[in-house]
């Protein structure tokens, strides 16, 4: 069941990451905006399936439900047309890109096979669950958080804060 | 281990069948009607009392079904130049996360009151509906309409606002009960605070529940809120060209959220399916006549927040677009972090 369940999320997910690119509806920022929460919706979908359903929720909120919101936002607030979009162009950054993904997928395709030659891998259609039946709560990751990872965690917090000064800034002429 | 899936599927579907079609969608029908007879009553009008059949009037009760023909007899217009599949789509976008949230909402004393009893509980409900913003701006941007678009960037501004304080109210609660799981909550609500008050949410988090009503409130984008909307400005917001079912589904989705408003604030606030004065041991909760009696004590008070929020609906008047935005960020906001960190302190202190 899960397994079944892994391939349709993830097959969905991969679908709908490759219509950010390549919409077949046309060329319009909003379509890709929607494929791209429809991808962070299935990834969160995947993080059920690993029992870490807190991550699940939080991938849902925070970047489904909220960054996602402010892209959809400000590509409404600029609703550019297609003459202020532009000829679409082969840039060196685009080229560069499809170099990197293509290297990427080649390195990580070729460690799966590599690593079923060394040790073959069989499939179970079931998961006997994680060994702690604790993991994926909210208590667990809390304990992990302000345990384990506690300067990672307030090195990020100030790197946000850092991050809402410089926009403070940035929009603000007089403060 | 498939068949237990399946079961448990089943079960699931059936629970979900009868709350959400059963009792959310159908009070929301009903809504449509007591809302213009409640406005009729303090605007000291008649209201709505036509519709009859046969002669029988029922205080106007017909206009519900007269409402739902008139609606489903309409030409469902999408307009030229819009983006005719995202227009069609969006209420759909918005009404499916309306009504998903109800799937963890334990309006009983037992599991089998519950459609999911999930462990993150509350933080599904706030992930699920954070989704809902979604239908509103993309269908005023769809609509092609520079109202429309404008209803669309309110929303979609004002929701995220209020979002952030929407979850930091809750924080405290949490705090207090221990738990984001809404039965763990509810059943932390059954106790006596010195064997006298109930210790519901309303009374260990008072200053959480009426920044959480006003935050709630926003979310649902009803008035004082309702910029977005706002007639004299916007003509109809995000859903100005809407017509038919179409305009219904808008309708509809925001009664629901009223309804999931007040199942909020009736859970973690004033202790769920808790009946005031009678704890829930073990054996009442075994007998099926308490169940019932908890399930209807749940509805009771769910209804009574529908209400409020109604004269709240018809009290209150519109604010404007900054006021909102300054209410929301510089009281609101600065007001739940003070609350979390009192609480927090509170609870070091005497534990």
């Amino acid at each position: 069941m899960a397994l079944i369940l892994f391939f349709v999320f993830a097959i969905a997910a991969v679908l709908s990451g490759i219509c950010v690119a390549f919409s077949p509806f046309g060329n319009n920022p909003v379509y890709s905006a929607i494929a791209l929460i429809m991808t962070l919706f299935f990834l969160a979908c995947e993080f059920v399936l690993l029992h870490a359903t807190f991550i699940a929720v939080l991938q849902i909120l925070v970047y489904a439900g909220a960054i996602m919101v402010l892209f959809t936002f400000v590509i409404m607030l600029l609703n550019l047309s297609k003459e202020e979009i532009g000829e679409e162009r082969l840039t060196l950054t685009k080229v560069v890109g499809l170099v990197v993904v293509l290297i990427g997928l080649t390195y990580q395709i070729g460690r799966v096979i590599w690593a079923h030659k060394v040790a073959p891998v069989t499939l179970h259609l079931t998961d006997g669950g994680p060994s702690n039946p604790a993991f994926g709560t909210i208590q667990d990751v809390g304990v992990k958080l302000f345990q384990d990872f506690l300067v990672p965690f307030e090195v990020t917090s100030i790197l946000l804060l850092v991050a809402i000064v410089g926009a403070v800034v940035l929009a603000k002429r007089k403060i | 281990m498939t068949a237990q899936v399946v079961e448990a599927l089943v079960h699931a579907a059936i629970k979900f069948a009868i709350l959400v079609p059963g009792f959310v969608l159908a009070l929301a029908a009903l809504m449509s009607w007591i809302e213009r007879r409640q406005s009729a009553m303090i605007q000291d009008r008649v209201g709505p009392n036509r519709a009859s059949i046969g002669g029988v009037r029922a205080w106007g009760l017909f206009h519900i079904i007269a409402d739902t023909l008139k609606f489903a007899l309409k030409e469902n217009i999408v307009p030229r130049g819009s983006n005719p599949l995202l227009f069609r789509l969006a209420p759909f976008m918005a009404m499916a996360p309306a009504l998903i949230v109800f799937a963890v909402m334990p309006v009983g004393p037992t599991n089998r009151w519950v459609v999911s009893n999930l462990d993150v509980g509350i933080l599904f409900i706030f992930a699920i509906g954070s989704l809902s913003v979604y239908g509103a701006t993309i269908a005023g941007w769809s609509s092609n309409n520079n109202f429309s678009l404008l209803g669309a960037l309110r929303v979609s501004a004002q929701m995220i606002s209020y979002e952030v304080s929407l979850a930091l109210n809750l924080v405290g609660v949490f705090m207090v009960f221990g738990s984001i799981n809404l039965q763990t909550i509810i059943e932390g609500q059954g106790a006596l605070l010195g064997g006298v008050l109930p210790k519901w949410g309303i009374v260990v988090q008072p200053v959480a529940f009426f920044l959480f009503l006003a935050a709630s409130i926003a979310e649902t984008k009803r008035t004082p809120f309702d910029a977005p909307e706002g007639e004299p400005e916007l003509v109809s917001g995000y859903f100005t060209e809407y017509s038919g079912l179409a305009l219904a589904t808008w309708f509809l989705t925001e009664f629901a959220a009223v309804i999931m408003v007040a199942m909020m604030a009736t859970a973690v606030f004033f202790g769920g399916w808790q009946i005031p004065w009678l704890p829930p041991t073990p054996a009442l909760v075994a007998t099926w006549w308490f169940q019932i009696a908890c399930v209807m004590a749940f509805f009771a008070k769910t209804l009574f927040f529908v209400w409020v929020q109604m004269q709240l609906r018809w009290t209150l008047l519109r604010m404007r677009y900054d006021q909102i935005m300054t209410m929301g960020w510089k009281y609101i906001l600065p007001i739940s972090l003070a609350n979390v960190l009192v609480t927090g302190l509170f609870l070091l202190l005497t534990r």
